[in-house]
């Protein structure tokens, strides 16, 4: 996980210029975006990168729906394609993303969130966007959501994102928050080879045995970009394994199951946390994004001061890291979950621990920081 | 008549999605034939042509023909169609789209795709009328006709597609009937083979939601209707009473590349600039 942090050339870059290193690095060549705060630095660095790199493009669309269909095109056409954005366009992007779930298209979307509801507050942090990440999309589909807590990690979970989007098939959204994406810190800039990168598997088969949706070892259907002889039918309709819409309710269950399946057996894989001092915590904090660094120091603070505390940071929100977080849970007394809005992930938490442990959460939904010391005065 | 059937046999997934959708006396399916025989006319390959298309009767289209296609959210074909052809260049992109599609809840991405010229051809199936939902006014439903959200006849003014579109910076834009088939057929092949953003309006009746509705008696009706009133865009300039009548024809026609190659040139300019200063 950590290789960039040692040695390489070194870079002060943003949170947002980190995203833009790790969509690189992971192949990325397409980019369709509308500027929106605070998310624009990714868009106006892509804008400068892309046409340098080979058949590299980038788009300044209309609007967020028309980002999020250009992406969703030029994923369908075989490149590793990305969008960014912040609340208010994320809200406009639903539609499309529940396309590319039900369609199982590839792409990554980064959401900068900031303070809301609605235009809220623009430069100033927020993390009221989880639920939308996992719920926005109307119906029931599968959706992998990440997040990230410095700099560095902004890289590498963007690296993440595109191997998740290609190996899954599937949309990958990538939280950041204002302060995470704004940050400038040092950062070792990849060298080819530092990553493991995925590309989505192609068909081998003559094109009339292939169907697009169709169950397989792994339940990733292989995908073949459009225009190279494997024509198959897209569409958001319920569909059968060869792409045709169909309102059959045993085809209509089988897929969602897959599209579902796919995701879920591959926690292990998907689910990706970091344990801070967590093997003999009675008091656990759970946290992601820029909490997650002040948490870092109060559960510091809190072993100077002989309380034994441990942080479980979020990398992956969704599937929620219940294989890790359950079984710390069980072993405490408390668990803290502080967060920049109302409760949205102490939700999947309660939810997780099903009342074996007290659970008690920071909110603060004023546009400033949870500080360490408000996290270390509810576990000291 | 029978050569003309085999040949649409050739590009159909006749063996999957048949019958089709449409109501008795629809054009929509006209129209599905002048794009094959466009495409067959052009000897593209079907592994080359790319067909998106919105929600609505229209949308269904793709799924009948047997190239790469692609059936998108509602309004948002032009925006798939346009990640795949700046993905890549060398396929023919195809975004076909009902009126509502394509100009009401699409209509800023149809201003956009004409303005930044994008080598795209949009097809736009023009019956007046949402049909798929049961028969709402659209952006271009005519003044004073009915509809199940203008009972009381439309207040609203219809929009001119080619006029929108020609003042939006299109590259090719025209308009013809599935009554006037062989010039639609040659409409469509013309579009296809221009650079940039090209635009072919296709009136096309809807008898089911729209004819019953506004005083004709049939399908065949609405194809007399089309008939007559649609004239040659140069003989309706001479018109002295324009009142009702429809010009159909090529509008624009300007040799302007297609976004997609405006971008592999500024691609090229700044790799040469870059290998000149090293």
């Amino acid at each position: 996980m950590s290789q960039i942090r040692k040695k390489r050339r070194e870079a002060f870059l943003l949170g947002n210029e980190a995203v833009v290193e790790g969509a690189l690095a992971a192949g990325c060549s397409f980019y369709a975006g509308y500027p929106i705060t605070p998310s624009t630095e990714i868009m106006e660095t892509m804008a400068k990168r892309l046409p340098q790199v080979v058949d590299g493009v980038f788009l300044q669309m209309e609007d967020e729906i028309a980002s999020m269909g250009a992406v969703i095109g030029a994923s369908l056409a075989g490149r590793k394609a990305m969008t960014a954005t912040s609340g208010p366009g994320f809200s406009l992007m639903q539609e499309q993303i529940g396309y590319a779930a039900m369609t199982e298209t590839p792409l990554v979307l980064v959401d900068v969130m900031r303070g809301g509801a609605s235009t809220g507050l623009p430069t100033s942090p927020g993390q009221g966007d989880v639920q939308q990440a996992r719920w926005g999309a109307h119906g029931d589909h599968p959706i992998i959501v990440l997040s990230a807590s410095d700099v560095p990690e902004c890289l590498e979970m963007t690296v993440v994102a595109f191997n998740f989007a290609e190996k899954y098939r599937t949309p990958v959204i990538l939280l950041l928050d204002e302060i995470t994406a704004h940050t400038r810190e040092k950062i070792g800039l990849p060298e080819p080879g530092d990553f493991e990168i995925f590309s989505r598997l192609v068909p081998t088969m003559p094109p009339e045995w292939y169907k697009p949706y169709e169950e397989t070892l792994r339940g990733v259907p292989p995908m073949p970009p459009v225009g190279t002889g494997y024509r198959f039918h897209v569409t958001g309709l319920s569909h059968d394994p060869l792409g045709f819409p169909t309102a059959r309710p045993e085809e209509v269950r089988a897929m969602v199951e897959r599209q579902f399946r796919k995701i879920d057996r591959f926690f292990h894989d998907i689910q990706l946390v970091e344990h801070v001092n967590t093997d003999d915590a009675e008091v656990l904090v759970i946290a992601y994004g820029c909490v997650a660094r002040s948490a870092r120091l109060a559960v510091r603070q809190a072993r100077e001061a002989g309380v034994r505390a441990g942080l479980l940071i979020l990398r992956t929100l969704y599937p929620f890291p219940r294989v890790h977080a359950e079984k710390l849970m069980r072993n405490c007394r408390l668990v803290v979950v502080p967060e920049l809005n109302v409760g949205q992930i102490s939700r999947e938490v309660k939810r997780v621990n099903e009342g074996y442990t007290a659970v008690r959460t920071i909110n603060r939904i004023d546009g400033q920081i949870i500080t360490p010391s408000q996290i270390l005065k509810e576990i000291a | 008549m029978a050569e003309v059937t085999q040949l649409i046999h050739q590009y159909l997934r006749h063996n999957k999605k048949f019958p089709l959708v449409f109501c008795p006396g629809c054009g929509h399916g006209i129209v599905l034939g002048s794009l094959v025989r466009g495409v067959h006319a052009l000897g593209l390959s079907k592994d080359e042509v790319v067909v998106v298309a919105g929600i609505g009767c229209s949308g269904r289209i793709a799924a009948y023909v047997d190239f790469n296609t692609v059936h998108a959210t509602h309004g948002r074909a032009l925006t798939i169609a346009t990640g795949i052809k700046m993905a890549n260049p060398a396929l023919t992109v195809i975004a076909v789209m009902g009126d509502g599609d394509a100009f009401s809840i699409g209509g800023n991405h149809l201003i956009h795709a004409a303005r930044r010229n994008i080598g795209v051809t949009a097809l736009v199936l023009n019956n007046f009328i949402y049909g798929m939902t049961g028969g709402q006014c659209s952006s271009t439903t005519p003044e004073g006709a009915y509809s199940h959200t203008s009972p009381m006849g439309q207040l609203e003014a219809a929009f001119d597609i080619v006029e929108l579109t020609k003042a939006a910076g299109a590259s090719g834009v025209a308009r013809g009937t599935v009554f006037h088939v062989k010039a639609l057929d040659g409409l469509i092949t013309a579009a296809l083979t221009q650079p940039g953003f090209n635009l072919v309006e296709a009136l096309t009746p809807c008898f089911t939601q729209y004819g019953r509705g506004n005083g004709f008696k049939s399908a065949v009706d609405m194809f007399k209707w089309l008939k007559e009133k649609a004239v040659p865009r140069e003989t309706y300039e001479k018109l002295e009473d324009k009142a009702g009548r429809i010009p159909i024809g090529v509008f624009v026609k300007r040799d302007a590349p297609g976004l997609e190659t405006r971008y592999a040139a500024m691609r090229e300019t700044l790799r040469a600039k870059k290998g000149g200063a090293a």
